[in-house]
């Protein structure tokens, strides 16, 4: 007997939230930017569980799965390289030394 | 008692790995340890997908995420200077609220996930029948055809998403010369 559609949902809410409290706890731009990785993979999760209880016949969740990872990959690159031009100049990555658009 | 299967058993262990490990990712100080906690979370997801008889995802998984993402966040990690033995604090008003937040959205998500009842009409017996049937040629032939629920277009979007990626990422990076000589 294999378990029901909410173990997994279950599962991806609560990585879900603790990507969220780690998006506004952390400081840091890389810790946060690994917090938004979690978020992306919870979600990823939950297009995979409902594509496989519910939708069997079609691929639709596995396809944007691997949508939603080709995307995380393309963002990270950028994100990174954003975050060591941001060192370059302020010599620290931290968000509240990133401030120059905020007035 | 049905569910005491050994299948069933790894999800738990997945599930607690990958939580635990999430906790970790975001609490712990040194930030080399996140990452690595990053890794053990993302390969525990992979280990959901193969639950779930989807293998190519899997193995995107674990080569995208884990061979490719965390790698670039630990050189990220040791070209920005120091980062990797400071230890970072964590303002006390700002987890209790970021806590309150978390927890408040958590409740209001597993209410409606588990007092609802809104998915009770899946039929496990026949997903499970399906999912063990995919093959390869399934998979490419949802990935490179036109026709409805297959995904030709989204696929050659990405490539050129890619390809405005790597520019990006150069143009960002790249060292200018005339300002580091002002």
């Amino acid at each position: 007997m294999s378990l029901p559609l909410e173990c997994y949902l279950v599962v991806s809410t609560l990585l879900f939230f603790i990507g969220v409290f780690g998006f506004i706890v952390r400081k840091n731009l890389i810790s946060i930017l690994m917090s938004i990785e979690l978020i992306l993979n919870a979600a990823s999760i939950n297009f995979i569980a409902f594509n496989r209880f519910l939708f069997p016949d079609q691929l639709e969740g596995f396809m944007y799965s691997l949508f939603i990872i080709v995307v995380a990959a393309a963002e990270t690159a950028v994100a990174i390289s954003i975050i060591i031009n941001v060192y370059r100049k302020k010599k620290n990555i931290d968000v509240k030394s990133i401030n120059e658009l905020k007035y | 008692m049905e569910y005491i299967t050994a299948s069933n058993i790894m999800f738990v262990i997945l599930a607690c790995s990958i939580l635990f490990f999430g906790v970790m990712t975001v609490t712990s100080t040194k930030i080399l340890r996140a990452a690595t906690s990053l890794f053990f979370v993302l390969f525990g997801i992979a280990g959901l997908y193969l639950q779930m008889n989807y293998e190519f995802l899997a193995a995107v998984q674990l080569s995208v995420y884990a061979g490719g993402i965390v790698v670039l966040f630990i050189f990220a990690i040791f070209l920005v200077k120091n980062l990797g033995e400071e230890k970072e604090k964590l303002s006390k008003f700002k987890s209790i609220m970021g806590g309150l937040a978390a927890v408040s959205g958590l409740a209001i998500s597993l209410t409606i996930i588990l007092k609802e009842k809104v998915f009770v009409t899946a039929d496990t017996v026949r997903a499970d029948e399906i999912a063990a049937s995919i093959d390869m040629k399934w998979v490419g032939d949802t990935l490179m055809g036109t026709e409805r629920f297959q995904y030709l277009l989204p696929f050659e979007a990405a490539s050129v998403l890619l390809l405005a990626c790597i520019i990006g990422g150069l143009v960002v990076a790249q060292i200018n010369k005339k300002e580091e000589e002002i």
